[in-house]
């Protein structure tokens, strides 16, 4: 039960990366991709997270928790310099 | 019967999750997209104490769900008079054979590789080296302890890693323009969520020795009242003056290296902690750690470099951000 439970996030973590990762390669807007990245990173942060589930009764590997969290707050500033970027982008088209 | 309790929660959990993802990635309208990413943090921050990984799930509703959704709120009003924002007439999206069919192989290498280690796992692995060696950390939360004690250097890397994106933001140009006044509704809740804020961010900071939180999640919230402030029409969310924020910003990552620095002086491997002093120098670390990211998440939202950043007199910087506000004062949403 506890490995059915580890297997059915992490196929969902897997399926949720390769969904957001195609659709960052298939739309156009920047926009869009920015938001597909996430979708993709979050998929990855659901595969380590189940990695690191020992059931109800185990705690949790707290190793794969630490780097989600950092990869959290990574994925945060780096959201951040690409929408600045796309910012940038866009006065440059304008002038 | 709990098996089939725990099953069908799990059932629903994934289905919503998959939707929302679904929804934030074909949604023809860009902000229905962005709505749907926020609902799909939220979920998610379900799905992590769903997974016992209740420290995430903080962090995730603050961060992942919260200030992620609200940069590209303010992303999508910067690029509302722009063309590629709008409602698109065709599909969202096309699906290109090659990077598709390279996601489709990557994802089942990932299958694979997943499956592969599952079978393998002997269920111990570097869990119970943290578990064993918990007592002379310092702190009792055992994600606190990897985090600023067993790989504090990967913690320190990865503020340098915050930093340096934050650099980045500010050598691309100004911040967005200021928000107008609120109305009065969201100028109160403003005024009575942002004390509370501060507070519920000191007592994470805090907690974060024995229980779930830390200095991730304290700055996040802090950086959140900053964020609120900001809507609400407080152009510069009282930010201190521009030494101080600058101070503030590399708080984290200089006090880091100054304890590593130290300790090397004295003899003992850099931010290897002298067990007696562990948790007094994971609570000055994390304080200085909180103020960082707080700032640094917090002028990564205004998406450049704010008037309050400027070290010249403060006055044309201040004439600036009034002018931005009168400018804008149609443009609210």
């Amino acid at each position: 039960m506890i490995l059915d439970t580890q297997l059915l996030y992490g196929l969902v973590g897997i399926f949720l990366f390769s969904l957001g990762l195609s659709s960052a390669f298939a739309s156009s807007a920047l926009l869009r991709r920015i938001l597909a990245i996430n979708v993709a990173g979050a998929g990855l942060f659901l595969l380590l997270i189940a990695v690191a589930y020992r059931g109800p009764e185990i705690n949790p590997d707290p190793l794969p928790h630490a780097l989600v969290l950092t990869g959290i707050v990574v994925a945060f500033s780096a959201t951040a310099l690409a929408l600045a970027l796309v910012k940038r982008l866009r006065e440059t088209d304008d002038d | 019967m709990t098996d089939v309790v725990w099953g069908l929660l799990d059932l629903l959990l994934i289905l919503a999750l998959l939707a929302l993802a679904w929804g934030s990635l074909n949604s023809r309208n860009l902000q229905r997209a962005v709505i749907y990413f926020i609902g799909f943090g939220l979920l998610l921050a379900l799905v992590w104490v769903r997974l016992r990984a209740p420290d995430i799930a903080l962090a995730e509703a603050a961060i992942g769900a919260g200030l992620t959704g609200a940069l590209l709120l303010a992303a999508l009003r910067d690029a509302s008079h722009s063309p590629d924002h709008t409602d698109r007439p065709d599909r969202a999206w096309r699906l290109n054979p090659v990077p598709t069919l390279l996601s489709l192989g990557l994802a089942v290498a990932l299958g694979l590789a997943y499956l592969q280690a599952l079978e393998i796992a002997d269920p111990q692995r570097l869990a119970v080296a943290v578990f064993s060696h918990l007592e002379q950390s310092g702190v009792s939360n055992p994600v606190t302890a990897v985090l600023l004690n067993f790989r504090a250097y990967d913690t320190l890397l990865e503020l340098a890693v915050l930093l340096t994106a934050l650099l980045g933001i500010m050598a691309l140009g100004q911040a967005r323009p200021a928000y107008a006044q609120a109305g009065p509704v969201l100028a109160g809740l403003v005024q009575w969520l942002t004390p509370l804020l501060i507070l519920v961010s000191a007592y994470l900071l805090w907690i974060g020795a024995h229980a779930p939180g830390g200095a991730f999640q304290a700055g996040a919230l802090l950086a959140g009242a900053g964020v609120l402030l900001r809507l609400a029409g407080f152009p510069d969310s009282h930010f201190p003056a521009a030494l101080i924020l600058r101070g503030m910003v590399i708080a984290g990552v200089s006090l880091f290296l100054a304890v590593g620095l130290v300790l090397m002086l004295v003899g003992r491997g850099f931010l290897d902690y002298p067990p007696a002093w562990a948790g007094g120098l994971i609570l000055l670390i994390e304080t200085a750690a909180t103020l960082g990211i707080a700032a640094t998440l917090m002028l990564a939202f205004l998406g450049g470099r704010p008037a309050a950043w400027s070290l010249d007199t403060s006055t044309t910087g201040r004439i600036q951000a009034a002018d931005m506000v009168r400018h804008n004062t149609g443009d609210n949403p």
